[in-house]
């Protein structure tokens, strides 16, 4: 598969080792080049400076070709807007986007767009641990 | 009428006060607080010191009501989502971006936003029509750039000089509705011989901007 990420923060760049290490084809962007220092050192895939909101940016990364982009920059709207392009410019067939606010993340999934809120899983996640009893 | 407009920089600003001057309820959201206090003090309390890109935000601010909701921050990425919200959360009739990059253009339109401003564009317009060597000229965009009214420079070397609106071999879907003369402005008939310095108003589609410059300019 080839897998377009945008992003490379911790969680770009461990879905990056991931993917890369299950021999998937990854292309992962970030606007600053020192965001790949973060990259494991046997990383075989292709760290690009760029702007993934950017249609150029992305033609650069491969979108067209792309067999999923997932959008896991810092910036919600930078995200949303990242992925909107790759699902309705570019027709790329898994779009995944990574969203913190709740209320944003249940617009965008009515509209559509796959996405992945990491306040409410977090926060679930909390409240599960905390319902456990002390052992 | 009540519009909101998304940031309280130079451009939200000045808007605000001429839609505040034409009697409609404005209210401005902007996330920096010193250009909020601006606003305040200069235009009263029409500021909301918040982020116009939450779902929150724009439900205390009544977004429901509004009539028309305007976002024009320096970031793309904030304007479009910002309407996106406006317009499926809340059903805003209208809503208006401002885009930076004319690459996202294309995007916006995609994703329905009613009307979108793309200030590079406009001045890249209006610098065209001061390059007198420029024979196509954008004026206006019509239907959501479904047809254009453009104008043409009829050049001495023009393949039209000479020739009666009735021979001209004009694209599909084009008008020429307007001849600007040396004399006056005319209303062309199918009898009337186009001129070289002539200025021709043309409604057409956007694709068909490469014929109508073959036929009226030979470029």
């Amino acid at each position: 598969m080839k897998v377009v990420i945008m992003g490379c923060g911790r969680v770009g760049a461990q879905l990056a080792a991931w993917l890369d290490n299950e021999k998937h084809e990854v292309t992962i962007l970030d606007i600053n080049p020192r965001s790949f220092a973060r990259l494991i050192p046997t990383f075989k895939g292709i760290a690009l400076m760029g702007d993934g909101t950017d249609e150029d940016s992305l033609r650069k990364a491969g979108i067209e070709k792309a067999d999923a982009f997932v959008a896991v920059a810092p910036d919600d709207n930078g995200n949303i807007m990242a992925a909107q392009i790759a699902k309705h410019i570019f027709n790329v067939p898994k779009v995944i986007c990574r969203i913190y606010d709740p209320l944003r993340a249940e617009l965008y999934e009515s509209l559509g767009l796959e996405v992945v809120s990491p306040t409410t899983v977090v926060a679930q996640l909390l409240k599960g641990k905390l319902a456990k009893k002390v052992k | 009428m009540y519009v909101i407009i998304i940031s309280g920089g130079r451009i939200g600003y000045y808007l605000s006060r001429a839609l505040l001057s034409e009697g409609h309820e404005v209210l401005v959201i902007e996330k920096d607080a010193t250009l909020c206090e601006r606003i305040e003090d200069e235009l009263g309390s029409i500021c909301m010191h918040r982020d116009g890109s939450e779902v929150a935000t724009l439900d205390e601010a009544g977004t429901g009501r509004a009539q028309l909701f305007i976002a024009v921050t320096n970031e793309d990425e904030d304007n479009l989502v910002a309407c996106q919200i406006a317009k499926h959360k809340f059903n805003v009739p209208r809503v208006i971006a401002r885009v930076s990059n004319p690459k996202n253009e294309a995007l916006f339109k995609k994703l329905g936003i009613d009307v979108i401003v793309s200030a590079t564009n406009l001045i890249l317009e209006h610098i065209e029509q001061e390059v007198p060597t420029h024979p196509l000229t954008h004026l206006l965009e019509l239907q959501r750039g479904e047809l254009e009214i453009v104008e043409v420079k009829i050049l001495p070397t023009s393949p039209a000089v000479g020739k009666s609106v009735r021979e001209l071999p004009l694209p599909p879907g084009s008008t020429l509705s307007l001849i600007v003369k040396e004399q006056g402005v005319q209303l062309p008939t199918s009898d009337t011989i186009l001129e070289a310095e002539d200025r021709v108003i043309v409604v057409t589609k956007p694709d068909m901007e490469k014929a109508l410059r073959a036929v009226l300019s030979g470029s």
